[in-house]
């Protein structure tokens, strides 16, 4: 295990435990990795920029979502990079295509540094919007005008409880969002 | 929504505790097993000469075959539902319970003589063993199936299909216990059948199901 694969099990391990800031930092360098990965791979199958971004998200999405198929002592990376292709084929097959993406490519990647994080995700921002009532309310709060949970939570007039709640099923519900989207 | 906004939003989520599904599987696992003794002893039971019987080698090896199935369809399905697990040789674990039947098929051929084969394969409970193995699969299928919803399987109707070898490795071990017909004859025949519409049945749920 590389320097690398030993700092990510480090903070996957302090995030399981809660602790938000590794977390950030974590999915702060995935990202990048992400990036990278989907770039390369895109080019030969003419994903646009924006789409590019659309399987980053969705796959921070799903590694958030799964993070309990992650084994503490297995590296990171190729985990990572499993769920990634899977994202990839699945926003390929969406425009339409069969494809069959070596696995290979995505581990031995490495990351690049962030670049275009300015673009924002058509597809997502439109799912924002599949989301309803305190469920949107609340995501929209958290993500798009990055208030925390007790500034949400006082605007709203609910308990920070109901505020977790409402944003973890809201984000679960926005990758349910992705995966009828497919259909 | 930019990515560092999403990122922002998963890591105020981090308070909510990921639940290991290594722990998950196993314990859907042991639950299948028990789902299944529940509806066997409610349905079934055990055959009526269950103790004369557990003194006979055929009757003993039917379970040898079913009860290696169960564990190696689970062993399979495990790695199935790792992310970035490569399936590698374990998938060969899959070939041991055929090896064990087909290798009894070859022993029974050669100490039988063949005028009783077509009894032996026949035996007395054929339709019976097509219903009933599948009927004590179904509440294990489910547990199963329930519990891998929380997996990342990168092929969902594959781990549909193991998941359905599992149960109905399960429920013909329970239908063993009950059916009169040991000759790996029948074994052979019926059983692979029985479980293969289990098998049919996870792999067109998981398609639809275990898609994340």
């Amino acid at each position: 295990m590389n320097d690398r694969e030993r700092q990510w099990a480090l903070w996957m391990k302090a995030a399981d435990a809660g602790d938000a800031s590794a977390y950030r930092r974590l999915l702060g360098e995935l990202a990048t990795f992400l990036r990278a990965v989907v770039r390369r791979r895109s080019a030969s199958f003419s994903l646009a920029a924006a789409d590019v971004e659309d399987v980053v998200q969705e796959t921070l999405l799903a590694i958030h979502l799964k993070r309990g198929t992650w084994d503490p002592g297995q590296p990171v990376g190729p985990w990572v990079a499993a769920i990634a292709r899977n994202k990839m084929i699945d926003a390929l097959r969406r425009r339409g295509r069969r494809v069959d993406v070596p696995i290979d490519d995505f581990v031995e990647t490495l990351p690049a540094p962030a670049e275009d994080e300015q673009l924002s995700a058509r597809e997502t921002e439109k799912l924002l919007s599949v989301l309803k009532g305190r469920q949107h309310a609340v995501v929209k709060a958290i993500t798009v005008e990055g208030a925390d949970i007790r500034a949400t939570a006082a605007r709203l007039d609910m308990s920070e409880g109901a505020v977790r709640v409402a944003l973890h099923r809201g984000l679960a519900a926005l990758a349910e969002a992705y995966r009828s989207f497919r259909e | 929504m930019r990515t560092t906004q999403l990122i922002d939003a998963l890591a105020t989520d981090a308070g909510t505790k990921p639940i290991r599904f290594g722990r998950v599987f196993w314990a859907a696992t042991i639950l299948a097993a028990l789902g299944g003794a529940c509806v066997f002893f409610a349905l079934l039971g055990p055959r009526a000469d269950v103790m004369a019987a557990a003194e006979t080698v055929r009757f003993l090896f039917k379970f040898v075959v079913t009860i290696a199935l169960a564990v190696t369809a689970a062993v399979v399905l495990r790695r199935l539902t790792r992310p970035g697990a490569e399936l590698g040789t374990v998938r060969f674990a899959l070939f041991v319970a055929p090896a064990l039947l087909a290798l009894a098929v070859v022993m029974e051929l050669t100490v039988t003589s063949h005028d009783s084969w077509t009894a032996r394969l026949v035996g007395h409970n054929a339709l019976f063993c097509l219903t009933m193995a599948p009927v004590l699969s179904a509440l294990p299928l489910a547990a199963i199936l329930i519990a891998l919803r929380r997996s990342a399987p990168s092929s969902p109707a594959a781990a549909g299909a193991v998941a359905g070898l599992l149960a109905g490795g399960i429920g013909a071990t329970f239908y063993a216990a009950h059916c009169v017909d040991d000759s790996p004859l029948f074994v052979a025949v019926w059983y692979p059948l029985a479980i293969g519409l289990v098998t049919l049945a996870g792999a067109a749920i998981g398609a639809r199901l275990l898609r994340w």
